[in-house]
């Protein structure tokens, strides 16, 4: 009990990282290039860390707020979910309503504070990420409700419990249904191709990336820790989806749970590489379209 | 007893004393408040000391109207509406203070103090009386006193106009209301309301439910019933758009509580209706919310929009109540009526902190706006707190009311019966009234707050007052205070939900108490962790350099008006929602290689009642001026055939 948590604490404060520098590797291999070192966005992180600051005279305490909350937000999300087979730390009934609504307080923060800069260019970043969230979120409550109708319980442990083995054999379409709709939300909301380029800031075709295009030094390290860690959170609901077994090990179940992780990664990179961006007129309706999966998955579910 | 009743009489009187003063002298304003204050913290001791919250306190006395008498009853749900309502009187009197000074409004300030007064005793009365009449009664005290307050600025057509909506759509309420009430005397045999859970099911039952659903619907704002609410809260002074948003139409919801609670048994196509209209008015109470750039009846459809979340919660409690599944009706009515004082406590921060901001910048409109947050450090703070709680996210109240309704949903999922699982479609709903509701105070608080001056006005101005600001503080420390030790108020909703019904053998409440716990302990640790984190990057930025400006991209002359407006930011989901909204555009278009000055407008019309119902009643007038100059022409000889026919008709009538 005591290892598994110790595992869980390890997990959220060391691999997030890793994920990001795997995403990169996978994306130069492609382009036939060597790429920067696995543990780059480690040095990126400490780099940042030790440099200044350059804050706009425009902003207040408001702009400072975003990088902070969205750092707390993944840190507290990470507790609520379990990571493969490694049960969250902190579980109730009910915990799943809290997970999404913390990622909802993120976002009202990190908006805020991109409009606290007064650059009209951060409005469109802010006005664009609260737009596909409103039709990414409805996405999410779906596929979690299908996982409630099929387990039976209220949390998170139980919902990602053991019986997602024998779920598959008597939902299987619903839950691949789902998969598909989860990895949509997974790279919606971590910002990646087609929905959005991490790589470049200065596009106006731009989310994520030109909302924090004012912050620097340690509160840009912050952001780009807090967005690691908002991959591996909800990557982790997909990993659990995906690998349902149980070792019995903790050690061996963290080591199942990480190369999931890394595979996911990997398959974002190659999405990165063969993909090019949407349109974003475009983005709505595919979004629309995902939500319209996963509801065909809970009418599958409810028949 | 005695207190509760003297506390409402001296609410009721505290505006009389300064009617007898001139109309600049200062003494009749600290009279009235001081008398208003004085009642309601009478009224609040009359409460703390004569109710318990499984018992209920009963006054009968005798009265000499026919069928009236003299019955008030204070249970659980009572108290439910009383103690937000206490408090936001309170507020909105130690706001109202600085906000409409007498010396600076003494054309009006004498009848705004008497009517508000006025209307918190016809509320008091409201939420406790148990006789038909009585109820009626107080129920008129009420809506004639606000349609006077709404009118407060009696002097601008726009809340003339606002005013006289406001009193059509009451008064159809209160004859759905006439009827409703002898009907219920039909079926029963007084005027005064049976014990919960009584009513056995009749021809009329249908007939009641629908009635109260369409009367108390009309004042609660549940769409299309909200024709009269935008306009009128945006007309009101700002403390008393907090006290109507905040309290009176929770009246309409008190009604239909109180009404559902009669029935023996409950149809289970109520539950339904009321799960349906939830999620009409709630979705498109914030999308017109977004759509708005007038920063009050922004928030007032944004008081639809929760009305319509009340609604979803108290349509899963019936659903529950029909199927027999107790858990499935305590969660959804606690949600319904916690969330009814979480929306008193937010909602009224959010219009005081937006009356602080009218004030000084003189404009409604949230385009003019823009950095407020230099010249009113409190105030926006404060509405950042409103904010963030009306969004419904943690760790402030609103996060707690929307995670019971979402745990009776999940309740409703696991039954096996199809026609109860298909109510989980509340909760994407509410997940995407969620978000919507965050994209729109993003903007908001964004636009108005963030960024630099758009007008000089708005970079001029000075922040609320002390008094002022204490009042958003307590409303504010109310918010926060459900939203961290939520389990303190589970025994209130949990007596509440079974003075609603007699629900046996369920403790779905009790049973949420440890989940409860730990959502206050977890919003704890975010205050705290981010607390600390903000120290440390204050701390970090000490050296910082900050006499940089914002990148502008290489642009070196950009304006303040250029940057992003609040119709540029909800473009994207005003356009998604485009068939139900029909915004209107004007101009936007530049012609040339040099273009000259072009501009550019857009404007959102309510619907239902500038596109459906002004005409259509328009086409009635002229229908009925026609019909009038046809009967009416002037010739005596016709008008006595109109006696003759009548009474002709009448002995008919009687001969049967």
């Amino acid at each position: 009990m005591l290892l598994q948590l110790l595992l869980h604490l390890l997990i959220v404060l060391l691999f997030p990282p890793l994920l990001l520098g795997v995403i990169t590797r996978t994306k130069a291999l492609f382009a036939g290039r060597k790429g920067p070192p696995l543990l780059q966005p480690y040095y990126d992180l400490h780099r940042l860390w030790q440099k200044g600051f350059v804050i706009s005279r425009t902003t207040t305490w408001v702009f400072r707020a975003g990088p902070i909350v969205g750092l707390t937000v993944p840190l507290l999300a990470a507790l609520l979910i379990p990571f493969g087979a490694i049960p969250a730390p902190f579980s109730f009934n009910g915990d799943l309503i809290l997970f999404v609504y913390l990622f909802a307080l993120a976002r009202f923060f990190t908006a805020s504070s991109a409009l606290d800069t007064g650059s009209s260019f951060e409005g469109m970043g802010a006005a664009r990420e609260v737009t596909f969230a409103c039709l990414v979120e409805p996405t999410l409550l779906f596929a979690l409700i299908v996982l409630v109708r099929l387990s039976g319980g209220f949390s998170l442990n139980q919902l990602l419990g053991k019986h997602l083995v024998t779920s598959w054999q008597s939902a299987g379409a619903s839950l691949l249904l789902l998969v598909i709709a989860l990895f949509v939300v997974l790279l919606v909301e971590n910002c990646r191709i087609p929905f959005d380029d991490p790589n470049t800031h200065l596009e106006l075709t731009m989310i994520h990336e030109v909302m924090v295009l004012d912050h620097s030094g340690p509160a840009f390290a912050m952001i780009l820790y807090g967005a690691s860690l908002k991959l591996l959170v909800l990557g982790a609901l997909l990993v659990r989806l995906l690998l349902p077994w149980d070792s019995g090990n903790p050690g061996v179940d963290a080591l199942i749970f990480m190369a999931g992780m890394l595979g996911i990664a990997v398959t974002i990179g190659v999405i990165e590489s063969v993909m090019a961006r949407l349109q974003l007129v475009r983005i709505p309706q595919l979004l629309i379209g995902t939500t319209m999966i996963s509801i065909f998955a809970l009418v599958l579910v409810l028949r | 007893m005695i207190f509760f009743l003297s506390g409402i009489a001296i609410m009721a009187i505290s505006g009389l004393p300064g009617l007898l003063m001139s109309s600049r002298d200062r003494r009749g304003q600290a009279t009235a408040e001081i008398l208003a204050l004085l009642g309601t913290i009478t009224t609040l001791i009359g409460l703390l000391s004569s109710t318990t919250l499984a018992g209920e306190t009963v006054l009968r006395a005798g009265w000499s109207i026919p069928g009236g008498e003299l019955l008030i009853r204070i249970d659980a749900i009572s108290l439910i509406f009383l103690f937000p309502f206490l408090l936001v009187f309170a507020m909105s009197v130690l706001f109202g203070k600085d906000y409409w000074p007498q010396a600076q409004h003494p054309e009006n300030s004498r009848k705004l103090r008497l009517f508000h007064g006025l209307i918190a005793a016809g509320m008091t009365l409201v939420f406790t009386a148990q006789n038909g009449i009585l109820f009626l009664f107080a129920w008129e005290v009420m809506a004639l006193a606000s349609f006077f307050l709404i009118t407060t600025e009696d002097d601008r057509q726009e809340a003339r106009r606002a005013g006289f909506i406001y009193l059509v759509a009451t008064h159809t309420g209160t004859l759905a209301l006439f009827a409703l009430f002898a009907l219920l005397d039909l079926s029963c045999g007084s005027f005064s309301l049976p014990a919960a859970g009584t009513l056995p099911a009749s021809a009329v039952t249908t007939a009641i439910f629908l009635l109260a659903l369409f009367g108390f619907g009309l004042k609660a704002g549940i769409m299309p019933l909200h024709i009269w609410l935008p306009g009128a809260h945006a007309a009101a002074p700002s403390h008393i758009s907090a006290l109507l948003s905040g309290i009176m139409i929770k009246t309409g919801i008190y009604g239909l509580v109180r009404i559902t609670s009669l029935f023996a048994t409950i149809p289970l196509w109520w539950g339904w209706v009321l799960i349906i209209l939830g999620v009409i008015t709630g979705i498109f109470g914030v999308a017109y919310a977004l759509a708005q750039h007038d920063l009050k009846r922004l928030l007032a459809y944004h008081s639809v929009e929760n009305i319509g979340i009340i609604t979803l919660g108290l349509g899963l409690a019936l659903l529950g109540r029909s199927a027999g599944l107790p858990e499935l009706a305590m969660l959804g009515l606690a949600g319904a009526l916690l969330h009814v004082v979480n929306h008193a406590l937010f909602k009224s921060l959010l219009f005081l902190s937006a009356g602080a901001v009218i004030h000084t910048t003189g404009t409604r409109e949230i385009d003019q706006m823009g950095g407020l947050i230099r010249s009113h450090p409190w105030t926006a703070a404060l509405f950042l707190g409103g904010a963030v709680a009306i969004c419904g996210l943690p760790p402030f109240n609103g996060f707690i009311s929307e995670w019971f309704i979402y745990q009776g949903s999940f309740r409703a999922l696991v039954d096996q019966r199809l026609t109860l699982s298909l109510a989980i479609l509340v909760a994407p709903v509410l997940a995407l009234i969620g978000g919507l509701a965050l994209a729109c105070f993003v903007k908001v608080f964004g636009i108005v707050f963030l960024g630099a001056p758009r007008t000089p006005a708005a970079a001029a101005g000075h922040d609320a007052t002390w008094l002022m600001r204490t009042a958003m503080l307590v409303l504010l420390a109310a918010c926060l205070s459900i939203g961290l030790l939520p389990w303190l108020f589970a025994p209130l909703l949990e007596a509440a939900t079974l003075a609603w019904a007699p629900l046996s053998g369920s403790g779905a409440i009790t049973a949420s108490m440890t989940s409860l716990v730990w959502i206050g302990i977890l919003g704890t640790t975010l205050i705290l962790f981010s607390g600390l984190l903000s120290w440390w990057l204050h701390r970090r930025s000490q050296q910082a350099d900050t006499e940089q400006s914002t990148w502008g991209c290489g642009y070196l002359w950009p304006t303040n008006r250029m940057q992003y407006t609040a119709s540029s930011f909800a473009a994207p989901l005003v356009k998604l929602f485009r068939f139900g909204l029909w915004s209107q555009e004007h101009g936007g278009k530049t012609y040339g290689l040099f273009p000259s000055r072009s501009s550019f407008t857009s404007h959102t019309p309510d619907s239902i009642l500038d596109r459906l119902l002004l005409p259509l009643l328009h086409v009635l007038a002229i229908a009925a001026t026609w019909l009038r100059t046809w009967l009416q022409n002037g010739v005596t000889s016709l008008y006595l055939l109109y006696v003759v026919l009548t009474l002709f008709a009448l002995l008919l009538l009687s001969g049967r």
